[in-house]
């Protein structure tokens, strides 16, 4: 059914229709409508599921793991500094093996202090085990959180997944959602029943120490389940699209990639702005595109490899830095070339939108006007020069 | 090279942040006061004052000095009303924002 929603309630009513036993969270703008939303249905009995109230997001990843751990469907959401503060259980949880699934609001991290978006926190946790899904908008958003627990609690998974959607651009966002109803997402999402859990009657231990003759498989294992993932999200958004009729690839997406000779590759939000510059270019006769990158990780090398091997030039845009070194998708996108026999003529790599600075169309035409010229590495966009200093001295 | 870095103290006085108030403002009645400096204490905009002010002989707030002086100042205060719902006098009362005297 078609409704008219900020972003955030939307995410909340998919939620709700997932059926959680355990919901925690901290509040953190730009996430805090989510949770305020579960509250609420919590509170007024539409929703049966234990909103478990903590006082940190260090406490809140912990209720989740437990819950999870105990055979239990659990969600949290947070943002930016609250994600950071989870970070540690967040490695545990994948490492145990939980299918948690969080959303992140994604924001930028201080100093300065800052809550306006870009994915410097998602970014920054990509090594954390977790699979992370990019939204470019509410509807997509609102579709990979069922697609996130269905991908997750697959018994060859058994992994946590992240969905990251934009903050404020589409936490705060309104746009028309065609909304899923309960008999659909029971048909597209069984009933949890995990292959383990913590039960008092066949006693298991989760986490435990292990000494340095167990440690590399684990880890090992947690590696290959990522590239095992890539094979399986395509097949489950197949399903999702049978029951729902809303098709992803679950991956990659490319627009206008068909004898494009500029293509930028993003993630998030930012792609909508994207399409919208690539068709008025197309207008005008220009050969240009966009590849979103919806799965962050795992990371889907190969299906890059394949959009991209004749394009002849590509810009990565990143919203995040990862500070002394490449952009963190730039280094990533040019690592899947390396080697390769076919490969762009140049992969230039653009920094837009940190802290909330919009992107805005003339932002995007300015990346594919540069992309005419020479190999840019690490490019500033909307910079403004003025504000920088030599010294305080 | 630096960037901005706020190197003078001091933005949080001067950005007024009174006009990102919620629909309601208090209304100190001034009648019941006792000077308990409750309302004081827990306003998070520290936005409170009292005259004279309660603390300045040290034992102002619990001598009672100051009853019926409390106000808020509108250039900072938000319009939570933990200062109505703390005051154990019912002598703050939450009354809707007068929009025209909210642009300030």
């Amino acid at each position: 059914m078609k409704e008219f929603l900020e972003g955030s309630q939307a995410i909340a009513e998919v939620i709700k229709l997932c059926r959680p036993g355990v919901i925690s969270a901290y509040p953190i703008t730009p996430q805090t409508h989510i949770v305020e939303g579960l509250a609420k249905m919590c509170a007024d009995g539409e929703l049966d599921s234990q909103f478990v109230n903590v006082e940190s997001e260090h406490s809140a990843a912990s209720v989740v793991l437990g819950a999870v751990a105990t055979g239990v469907r659990a969600y949290t959401a947070t943002s930016s500094q609250g994600l950071f503060y989870m970070a540690e259980v967040l490695y545990n949880i994948s490492g145990m093996r939980l299918p948690v699934i969080m959303t992140v609001a994604a924001r930028s991290i201080s100093a300065p202090i800052n809550i306006w978006n870009d994915h410097q926190d998602v970014v920054s946790l990509r090594d954390a085990g977790w699979i992370q899904l990019h939204a470019e908008d509410i509807q997509e958003a609102a579709d990979l959180h069922l697609i996130a627990y269905r991908l997750g609690e697959d018994k060859t998974m058994m992994l946590p997944v992240m969905v990251c959607m934009d903050g404020f651009i589409l936490t705060h966002g309104v746009e028309t959602v065609n909304m899923p109803i309960q008999e659909e997402v029971d048909k597209f999402l069984p009933a949890y029943n995990p292959p383990y859990k913590l039960d008092v009657t066949n006693p298991m231990t989760l986490g435990p120490l292990v000494d340095p003759d167990y440690y590399m498989e684990a880890r090992f294992a947690l590696n290959e389940t990522h590239k095992e993932a890539l094979a399986l999200i395509p097949k489950i958004t197949a399903e999702f699209a049978k029951v729902f009729g809303r098709n992803y690839n679950g991956l990659i997406e490319g627009y206008q990639l068909n004898d494009a000779e500029r293509v930028i590759v993003a993630m998030g939000s930012v792609c909508g702005t994207i399409k919208e510059v690539v068709d008025e270019l197309k207008k005008k006769g220009k050969k240009v595109g966009l590849l979103k990158i919806t799965s962050l990780r795992p990371f889907p090398a190969m299906h890059i490899y394949q959009a991209l091997k004749n394009i002849p030039k590509v810009a990565v845009i990143d919203r995040a830095l990862s500070i002394g070194s490449f952009a963190p998708l730039s280094a990533e996108v040019k690592a899947v070339f390396f080697g390769k026999p076919k490969r762009p003529k140049a992969v230039s790599s653009f920094i837009v939108g940190l802290g909330g600075r919009d992107i805005t169309k003339d932002s995007i035409k300015e990346i594919f006007r540069l992309l005419t010229g020479k190999e840019k590495q690490g490019e500033f966009i909307d910079l403004k020069p003025e504000l920088l200093k030599e010294s305080y001295e | 090279m630096f960037g901005p870095l706020i190197c003078k103290p001091g933005a949080s006085r001067s950005n007024k942040t009174g006009p990102w108030r919620t629909e309601f403002r208090p209304k100190f009645l001034k009648k019941n006061c006792i000077a308990c400096n409750m309302c004081l204490i827990v306003c998070p905009e520290a936005c409170i004052s009292s005259q004279p002010l309660a603390l300045s002989d040290g034992k102002g707030a619990l001598s009672g000095q100051g009853k019926n002086t409390y106000d808020f100042d509108p250039d900072y205060c938000k319009g939570c009303g933990i200062c109505a719902a703390v005051c154990p006098k019912q002598d703050i009362e939450m009354i809707k924002e007068d929009p025209a005297l909210q642009k300030g």
